[in-house]
């Protein structure tokens, strides 16, 4: 499929795309010629090749999809469980102080990296990339395909850590030594060292990924898509990606040291220490290092999540109120600066760590920065709403619920990153509720919405909007009924990680609020059922999607079939003459112009240049 | 119903809960009042910044919902307003880290009239050792403690000898005197805290870490463990009691010192020895 390389044979920097002033072609649709010649696809001919050894990017997606909702759905009951226990501890006596630990440790862990991650990165990522591009696949299919192997390994370790004698680690998810390998901490043997095995193999397979999803936005572009033309959602997983090739480097590491400190008992985060009367082998390690390495990686891994959320929610803002986005280029930067930004603020999260007190000036400083590009991210969305022409189906509520708890989440995060502050909330409720609203319950609206927005694409039936609107409002009023109000135990001084809700005078007071929330609970996790059922029942019951149901601009609704097939495109790529958020642009017939349409066809369009 | 009915509800809801809660902070014991003000602050420029935006949100979505045909504004950039925004925005973060800042400046310079007091934390329990005559806390290592001499003083250590120790977890400090709260830990991560003080900071094996506050209402307060450090963790209290001059006098005469110790043990000892031979 050469045929279009540089046909007239003229030097490549004498052309220039139509985006430039000043364009020496007279041809308006005129967009500069490919570069290099396409190279051919695997396509796959068994059952084998196809569906499970699979390397069309589209099944890779749904792959990582649905094993991480299935890590999502432990994760999910192991917060029931928490919840049970501290709303009606009575109820299920069976819970003991280690069981509660596990839980706390495997819900946090599977939640932050192995459903969130997973799911953003290699669901969204896999299947929108090459999509949204204008590429027939990553650039690397054989690659990609083994790193979701990995992955899959890497949560069979996790799982089966269930199983193994002591059960998993109860460590906590950020698993400090010297506490996780020790044993006052369930799970010390077997389960912690599964979990660190785990983590490994998830960060070995989530290179593989990562290197392709970069290098696929870098050299796999179709022609005529210009980096600032890429839909958000491509900049938000691009940078997103980026962070965690950086950050998961980290965590690799801290991981190994923490494997060997416990099998070969060096002292990489171990100090002298005295248990039961004896003074352990260990001694001279440093247990706030290990600190330092996990939130190197931890605090850009909370950007991981949220970047690809803000890119997909951007769009589906744009999609679904008909207007452009507003400040696309300033989007851009926020999202870019954001991620840089992210690698200079990790320690806000060991402010009473005991680290040099004198870290905390800088920290509180760089954190309140990043506040700065956020909130822009946010005005935009707003303003983008304003004079737009919405259409309140659940696509929409789910960005309506994303940005009521984004700014709630992210004004918390203002009090906690503010040193001040922290001092008195850290280790509190007030954090849950904190992190809970603004990484956990922001990006499932953002990961709910995109469900329902692209899943007319992936099967070609559309979700039942009847059922979708129900389980909107049950997901979203109650996550905000769950953690608006927890954020005042925190006040109160509650703090997290507490097995039993003790006797203390003044917080019993708490105890009809647990109940409240436990409740809550409960109800939005059985909501998820109305989900599911929307989900299985649309496959075979739902609406026949046909082409672009949302009217949408971007490349992978403009695929010759609907669902795309191996190699997304048929016989030529697309080629591509502008952004995709010309939408109600005045002078154009229809209230949307593709990014295909070549200017020709839409002559009186009064486009600005993008 | 127009969904932004709900949202609307659900801003209202969020301001009358806050007004009207019953969970708010346990009332201040220590001077680290300005904590509570910067609280405040952040609430009053956050909160109004959640309701400003959700407010927006919420007109929006009431004015501009879909109708056919409907005038859409098209206008991808605006530069003037951006840079408003920014400005605003910045000016807004700099009021909350600013104050913050300058609390946090005191939080680590301690005041040198501060009375010192060493917390022992391991799984799961706390112990205290205070400065004797000399106000010098003695040298100590983890590596050192056993059974005659739980803290690990040096034994070569003058400084040690006079130091006060305290075998149980109720601590006695007096009012209106700044303490100075040194860490040691001798396993894994701890810390001390009492939500009525604000303050807070880890325990950490190897390392000896440090804060400060100025208990200034009398009372008992209980200790809570505030990092997480094992399955014994919300087991882990304790119990400090602020108390008059006087009576932390009365207190403190009543304690063991280091040599106090070492001198028992030996007259132990010297029993048992006479014990032994008496019996053969």
């Amino acid at each position: 499929m050469s045929d279009e390389y540089n046909q007239e044979n003229k030097p490549l920097e004498a052309q220039s795309s139509e985006t430039m002033s000043g364009t020496p072609s007279k041809d308006i649709d005129y967009v500069r010629p490919a570069e290099l010649p396409e190279q051919d696809l695997y396509h796959g001919h068994s059952f084998i090749t196809k569906w499970i050894f699979c390397q069309d990017a589209k099944v890779i997606g749904v792959q990582y999809f649905l094993t991480a909702v299935f890590t999502g759905i432990v994760g999910l009951v192991l917060s029931w469980l928490m919840r049970l226990q501290l709303g009606y501890p009575e109820l299920v006596p069976f819970i003991t102080a280690e069981h509660y630990y596990q839980f706390v440790t495997m819900h946090g862990m599977i939640m932050v990296v192995y459903f969130l991650t997973a799911l953003f990165l290699g669901g969204f990522g896999n299947y929108l990339i090459p999509l949204m591009v204008g590429a027939r696949d990553m650039v690397f299919p054989y690659v990609n395909m083994v790193s979701f192997w990995m992955f899959f390994i890497a949560v069979c370790v996790l799982m089966a850590s269930f199983f193994v004698p002591g059960g998993p680690t109860g460590a906590g998810w950020t698993l400090y030594p010297p506490q996780a390998i020790l044993p006052g901490t369930p799970g010390s043997n077997m389960g912690i060292i599964l979990m660190l095995v785990s983590l490994s193999l998830f960060v070995i397979g989530f290179t593989m990924g990562g290197l392709n999803y970069i290098i696929t936005i870098l050299q796999a572009r179709t022609r005529g898509m210009t980096l600032m033309r890429m839909p958000l959602t491509i900049w938000g997983i691009f940078t997103a990606t980026a962070l965690a090739m950086l950050a998961f480097p980290a965590l690799l590491v801290s991981c190994i040291m923490m494997t060997l400190d416990k099998m070969l008992e060096t002292s990489f985060f171990m100090p002298t220490i005295l248990q039961a009367g004896e003074v352990l082998d260990y001694g001279g390690g440093s247990p706030i290092l290990f600190q330092h390495l996990f939130w190197f990686f931890g605090h850009p891994e909370v950007y991981i999540v949220a970047l690809p959320a803000f890119g997909i929610v951007s769009d589906l803002i744009s999609v679904h109120a008909r207007k452009n986005i507003f400040g696309y280029r300033m989007m851009v930067w926020a999202i870019v600066g954001i991620g840089a930004l992210s690698f200079f603020v990790w320690a806000h999260h060991m402010y009473v760590s005991g680290m040099n007190p004198w870290f905390g000036f800088f920290f509180a400083t760089t954190t309140l920065i990043i506040a700065v590009p956020t909130a822009l991210k946010v005005y935009n969305w707003i303003i983008t709403l304003f004079r737009a022409n919405i259409r309140m189906n659940t696509v929409m509520l789910f960005c309506l619920g994303f940005i009521v708890t984004f700014v709630n989440g992210g004004i918390t995060g203002i009090f906690l990153g503010n040193v001040a502050v922290d001092i008195p909330l850290s280790d509190t409720y007030f954090v849950i509720a904190h992190f809970h609203m603004v990484m956990g319950i922001a990006p499932l609206m953002v990961i709910m919405g995109a469900v329902y927005h692209w899943f007319p694409l992936v099967t070609g039936r559309m979700l039942s909007e009847k059922l979708g609107k129900w389980h909107f409002w049950f997901t979203f009023l109650g996550a905000y009924s769950i953690y608006f109000p927890m954020h005042y135990l925190g006040f109160i001084g509650v703090p997290r990680r507490y097995f039993e809700m003790y006797d203390s005078p003044y917080v019993t007071s708490a105890t009809g609020m647990n109940e409240f929330i436990t409740v809550a609970a409960l109800i939005v996790g059985f909501s998820q059922l109305i989900f599911i059922y929307n989900i299985v029942a649309s496959l075979s019951i739902g609406k026949p999607a046909g082409k672009n149901p949302w009217k949408a601009n971007s490349l992978e609704w403009l695929t010759p079939e609907v669902p795309p097939a191996h190699g997304n495109w048929g016989e030529k790529l697309p080629v591509i003459h502008r952004w995709p958020y010309d939408f109600n642009v005045p002078g154009a017939k229809e209230d949307y112009i593709t990014q295909t349409t070549p200017p020709s066809e839409v002559i009186s369009a009064e486009v600005e240049k993008t | 119903m127009h969904p932004g009915i709900i949202f609307l509800g659900v801003i209202i809801g969020s301001v009358l809960f806050h007004i009207f809660t019953p969970w708010w902070w346990t009332d201040i014991a220590s001077n680290w009042g300005a904590m509570d003000d910067t609280i405040n602050l952040t609430f009053w420029i956050g909160g109004g910044v959640f309701v400003l935006v959700c407010l927006f949100m919420v007109y929006c979505i009431f004015m501009f919902s879909y109708k056919e045909g409907r005038n859409v504004e098209y206008k991808p950039e605006d530069h003037k307003l951006e840079k408003i925004l920014t400005i605003a925005t910045t000016v807004g973060v700099i009021a909350l880290l600013a104050p913050g800042l300058i609390v946090y400046n005191n939080y680590i310079n301690t005041p040198k009239d501060a009375l010192q007091v060493e917390v022992n934390a391991w799984q799961w329990g706390w112990q205290y050792r205070l400065p004797g005559e000399d106000g010098i806390l003695g040298t100590a290592q983890v590596a050192k403690i056993t059974d005659d001499n739980p803290f690990g003083i040096n034994l070569d250590d003058p400084n040690g000898k006079d130091d006060i120790l305290i075998e149980d977890d109720v601590l006695h400090l007096k009012t209106n005197r700044p303490v100075k709260i040194l860490l040691r830990s001798l396993d894994v991560l701890h810390n001390y805290y009492v939500p009525q003080f604000r303050a807070k900071m880890d325990a950490i094996p190897g390392i000896l870490t440090y804060y400060w506050f100025e208990p200034n209402k009398i009372g008992e307060y209980e200790v809570l463990c505030a990092e997480y450090c094992g399955v014994g963790h919300y087991a882990m209290r304790a119990k400090v009691i602020v108390e008059s001059e006087d009576n932390y006098q009365k207190w403190i005469n009543e304690q063991e010192t280091f040599s106090d110790l070492i001198a028992k043990q030996e007259n132990d000892k010297l029993k048992i020895t006479i014990v032994a031979k008496s019996n053969n």
